[in-house]
């Protein structure tokens, strides 16, 4: 074996060998030499282990920082429940918005019988054009409703992470809430200020709006 | 013979905005003797009490029994195995046809579907009118 592949270490034994036993030694000794040099080796071997795993925890550390920093909790208490809601109340308005025009396509029907026949057939095309556009409101529904059902399995799935990273999320949690409490409080901005359509439990009525115009509050 | 639309017609279906879509549409087609139902039990039940259903026109998706689900208890029906039934449904994949022809549904309109599709399907099954 050339010199070069020999392991510094044992090559520093082989040569207190040596110098110790010359070239002549007993077959006690080495086995007593190999067991020790063994005893080494896999101490050396455990060391690296120890190093990678360390490694490797640290790693795992860093990335549920990183996820926690994501705030998992926000978007399970609040982004996916309030998305899932709007989709609700776009249903709902769909459907309210079809019921008026159906009623409206109705009435035009129910003049029809009062009418020219001529006029009727017309009125009586244009009504059933109404109802078929209608059918809109059906497919609507049904295509949010599955949407709203992969809400809730991606809601589910984010609670089980939630759970998991527990005492991290809370950590990040009450730091993010100690920044705010001592940032003070805030007047909002204009951005803050756009929120769109609200939810008919959280708007304000045209009532209310007028009272508070009249000097109310 | 001719067809009578006197005939009680069923429209089944949970949304009932569709319900009132239908019933308009065949109110126009001049058929006025029209039961609601909103899902295949209630459907079912109507069907068993009166039993002199002309057709039944049949949403898929519905809970607690669906469209099929229904279409299968009326065929294994002895007294209601012969009612004309049709699937008007957006489930519109080959496999839900088939199994729908296999149940022995009598013509499938996928949604949304037109005033002329419903004629044209109720005219295969019922024959002209």
């Amino acid at each position: 074996m050339p010199a070069g592949s020999i392991d510094a270490d044992v090559a520093e034994r082989l040569e207190t060998i040596r110098r110790e036993h010359g070239e002549m030694i007993s077959i006690g000794r080495i086995a007593e030499i190999v067991t020790d040099l063994l005893d080494r080796l896999k101490l050396k071997q455990d060391l690296r282990l120890y190093t990678e795993l360390e490694q490797l925890a640290d790693y795992i550390r860093d990335i549920k920082a990183e996820i926690a920093a994501l705030r998992p909790d926000e978007i399970q208490e609040h982004y996916l429940p309030s998305a899932a809601d709007e989709l609700d109340a776009i249903v709902e308005a769909t459907e309210n918005a079809t019921n008026s025009i159906l009623a409206a396509a109705e009435a035009i029907e129910s003049v029809a019988a009062d009418v020219d026949p001529a006029i009727a057939d017309r009125l009586t095309e244009v009504t059933t054009s109404i109802y078929e556009a209608c059918t809109f409101q059906d497919i609507t529904g049904q295509r949010i409703g599955k949407v709203v059902k992969a809400l809730k399995v991606i809601q589910g799935r984010v609670e089980t992470l939630v759970n998991a990273f527990g005492s991290e999320i809370d950590q990040i949690r009450q730091k993010t809430d100690a920044e705010k409490a001592a940032a003070g409080p805030t007047a909002p901005s204009e951005k803050d200020l756009l929120n769109g359509p609200q939810l008919s439990g959280a708007a304000k009525s045209q009532d209310d709006i007028d009272a508070l115009f009249s000097g109310g509050n | 013979m001719a067809v009578d639309k006197g005939m009680h017609v069923l429209i089944v279906d949970d949304y009932k905005t569709m319900l009132r879509i239908l019933r308009n549409l065949l109110k126009q087609l001049g058929f006025d003797n029209i039961d609601e139902a909103t899902d295949g039990s209630q459907a079912l039940q109507m069907l068993r009490a009166a039993g002199t259903y002309g057709l039944v026109i049949s949403d898929w998706n519905m809970e607690p029994m669906t469209g099929l689900q229904l279409l299968r208890e009326v065929r294994a029906d002895a007294k209601l195995k012969a009612t004309p039934f049709i699937m008007v449904t957006a489930e519109s994949k080959s496999e839900n046809v088939i199994a729908a022809k296999e149940a022995g549904v009598s013509n499938y309109i996928v949604k949304p579907f037109n005033a002329a599709t419903l004629k044209s399907k109720m005219v295969s099954v019922l024959g002209e009118f």
